[in-house]
């Protein structure tokens, strides 16, 4: 997925576009991240002086979250459901086959920046799992074929 | 010929299952045969071997087919343009399938029947008229939903109506409604098809419930999982805002209500009510400590209702129908019916909304179909990722709050998810452990490091140290967790931890390999 490189004014105009708004914290992470593919650090004292927060206060919501990162991922990101009902239907198999073949752990990026491994806790596809999503597109039933097609993707 | 009309679902577990390719695939098709098509992207039945299931609407009614490959569907399309002929796929009229039959569809009327992004076709299905009745009499909401015997789908199964009256009766110049969307349970999907499905019904009860209380504004509160839900949610809201349902007149009356989505950020613990509020404010989403309840100091110090998804889309219903007619369905102080949700392994998973009182051996063995690998069932664990791990022995539990608090369990917000004989019960209590430390708030020590000592303890059992010791210490700490925890996450991570323990006790015993290792 292509990103733009940080932009201190792309930055700006994202954290302007929300002026006014209550709670407007976590929307102007998202669309930060939407733009630069992470929260880079520089936009923490910017969005911490328009929101009236402590830049502390910022970082600590940035950390919270599983979802913001604090650097950019690798050219795709494939997320793994690990949840209960996942794992029913044979999901650890195909999650540890994932570690092996792209030779990462999870939360794990590889060395060349081709794939990000992530768990993740439920895609609410339970009735059709193991289910996981590559790059936002989500698919379900996984097999070993499945999951292997998806890996090949990220080549 | 007017065109065919086909079905192809957009729910995510359609999607999942390839439901766009197919939906891509058919115009080309169709061209082909030079027969005009139009594809409706509706939500899903709930029948989810099935999907995805196709459907073509004919002169005998609409037939399904499916599970629809890209490999069939030229066959498949073939018979829908012969008027719904024979095909191995041919499920037939969906309301006659018996997984469908069996049903009770209050919550779930219209969803997979109904074009989601359509305003027209939700008033052609009995839409709004529930807020219609609400607006003749706005001081007989309250009662009205209180009467229904509604309690809150999320989990804690807290009357709707009394939450409600408390709002209502609070004084402040600014009150709220707050959708919890955030459905983080594994082996749950009900909010995620509702949103997907029929999110017009949402709206109606955001809606009515702003009316009962004398909220204005309502917010939605979606996890960041859900990106199709998102999606729908967001064009939802704008058809009702520009069709005059939403907005400073609601549906041309004195009262005002808006919604806005808000997106999640991946924390399980946003689900709990008061960490959702925290969040929704834009910060870390630690829970509160309680009092003040929300429905006195919620979102940003204001009066707040704040419900499951689920709640809010069964008042429609409940308003149009009437209290009564809801009350009727159930057992005990479990009245209505429960969106239940099938998953795991199982032969036929999906949506199952009926009335309290079925047995979870009902659900798993005749619904469900018993598992998908052939084997037997070894447990079932109901109520998400803090609900208990119920063996076959309590098959006989019906579906109620109470009957399953009586046998240490939770309906939670009703997922079933089913293992076979292959699951290792002392796993599954350590992913408990594991999950719960992953997810932790950090805002209470017996939830942060409780159960980060519960991982090393059950690692240290099933290694065979001092197992019987080790095993005292578990329970230690599982009531120290369930007594000391400021909310449910420590609180009720004692439930698959202990359930696991009580039931499959031989699945803690350290394999005898692993004891001639050491
Ligand atoms: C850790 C945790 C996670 C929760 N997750 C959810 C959730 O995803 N969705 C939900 O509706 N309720 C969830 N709840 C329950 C809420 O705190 C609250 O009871 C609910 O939103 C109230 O709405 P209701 O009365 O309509 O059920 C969770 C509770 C806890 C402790
Ligand atoms: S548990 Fe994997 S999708 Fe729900």
């Amino acid at each position: 997925m292509a990103y733009e490189a940080w932009s201190a004014d792309t930055a700006a105009n994202i954290i302007r576009s929300h002026e006014g708004r209550e709670g407007a914290l976590l929307p102007i992470l998202h669309d930060i991240q939407e733009a630069f593919g992470y929260v880079p650090e520089p936009a923490e004292p910017m969005i911490a002086e328009a929101l009236s927060l402590s830049r502390a206060e910022v970082h600590g919501v940035v950390t919270f979250y599983h979802d913001f990162r604090r650097e950019p991922a690798g050219r795709h990101v494939l997320k793994v459901c690990r949840a209960e009902a996942c794992q029913a239907a044979g999901g650890d198999v195909l999650a540890a086959r994932c570690e092996k073949h792209l030779g990462v752990a999870f939360g794990e990026t590889s060395l060349d920046g081709r794939v990000t491994l992530e768990p993740v806790y439920c895609l609410g596809l339970c009735s059709v799992s193991p289910a996981a999503m590559l790059d936002g597109r989500i698919v379900g039933r996984l097999d070993e074929k499945k999951i292997d097609k998806l890996m090949a993707e990220t080549a | 010929m007017a065109g065919l009309r086909i079905y192809v679902p957009g729910d995510a577990a359609a999607v999942a299952c390839g439901a766009d390719g197919i939906a891509k695939a058919i115009p080309p098709l169709a061209a082909k045969r030079k027969v005009a098509v139009e594809i409706v992207r509706n939500g899903s039945r709930g029948m989810h071997w099935l999907e995805p299931m196709l459907e073509v609407v004919t002169d005998k009614g609409r037939i399904a087919y499916g599970p629809v490959e890209m490999d069939d569907l030229e066959s498949v399309f073939d018979a829908m343009i012969a008027g719904g002929a024979a095909h191995k796929l041919r499920v037939g009229v969906p309301e006659e399938h018996p997984f469908l039959k069996k049903q009770t569809r209050l919550t779930f009327a219209r969803c997979g029947i109904v074009d989601p992004h359509s305003l027209d076709e939700y008033l052609a299905h009995d839409g709004y008229k529930g807020l219609m009745k609400a607006l003749a009499d706005p001081a007989g909401i309250v009662a009205a939903v209180t009467e229904s015997g509604l309690r809150g789908r999320g989990g804690a199964g807290f009357p709707t109506g009394i939450k409600w009256k408390t709002v209502a009766d609070a004084q402040a110049d600014r009150k709220y409604i707050v959708c919890n969307a955030d459905e983080g349970d594994s082996g749950t999907f009900a909010d995620r098809m509702i949103m997907e499905g029929d999110p017009f019904v949402l709206i109606e009860g955001m809606t009515i419930a702003g009316i009962a209380v004398g909220a204005t504004r309502g917010y939605v509160y979606i996890r960041s999982e859900y990106p199709h839900a998102i999606a729908v949610m967001n064009d939802a809201i704008r058809t009702a805002k520009n069709a005059g349902y939403l907005g400073r007149s609601v549906a041309g009356s004195a009262f005002a209500f808006d919604i806005e989505v808000r997106v999640g950020a991946g924390a399980y613990v946003c689900g709990e009510e008061t960490a959702l509020l925290e969040s929704l404010e834009g910060r870390r989403g630690q829970v509160r400590a309680k009092p003040p309840l929300p429905a006195h100091k919620g979102l940003f110090g204001k009066p707040t209702v704040i419900n499951n998804v689920l709640s809010l889309a069964s008042v429609p219903v409940i308003m149009d129908r009437g209290a009564a007619y809801y009350k009727n369905f159930g057992v005990g102080r479990s009245r209505g019916t429960m969106p239940i949700q099938l998953a795991g392994n199982l032969k036929y998973g999906g949506l199952f909304e009926t009335a309290f009182g079925i047995t979870l051996g009902e659900l798993v063995d005749d619904i469900g179909g018993g598992t998908f690998t052939g084997r037997p069932v070894k447990a079932v664990q109901v109520g998400g990722p803090l609900g208990a791990y119920f063996p076959r022995a309590l098959f006989d539990t019906p579906f109620d709050y109470e009957a399953f608090a009586g046998r240490d369990g939770l309906i939670g917000h009703a997922g079933v998810v089913v293992f076979d004989d292959t699951a290792d019960m002392a796993k599954q209590a350590r992913f408990a452990m594991e999950f719960c430390a992953v997810e932790s708030c950090g805002k209470c020590t017996p939830c942060r490091i409780g159960s980060t000592r519960g991982v090393e303890t059950i690692d240290r059992i099933v290694e065979g140290v001092e197992p019987e010791k080790n095993l005292a210490v578990l329970t230690d700490l599982c009531n120290t967790m369930k007594f000391g925890s400021l909310c449910a996450l420590g609180g009720f991570t004692p439930y698959p931890v202990m359930s696991a323990l009580t039931h499959f006790p031989e699945d803690f015993v350290p394999a005898p390999q692993k004891q001639a290792a050491e």
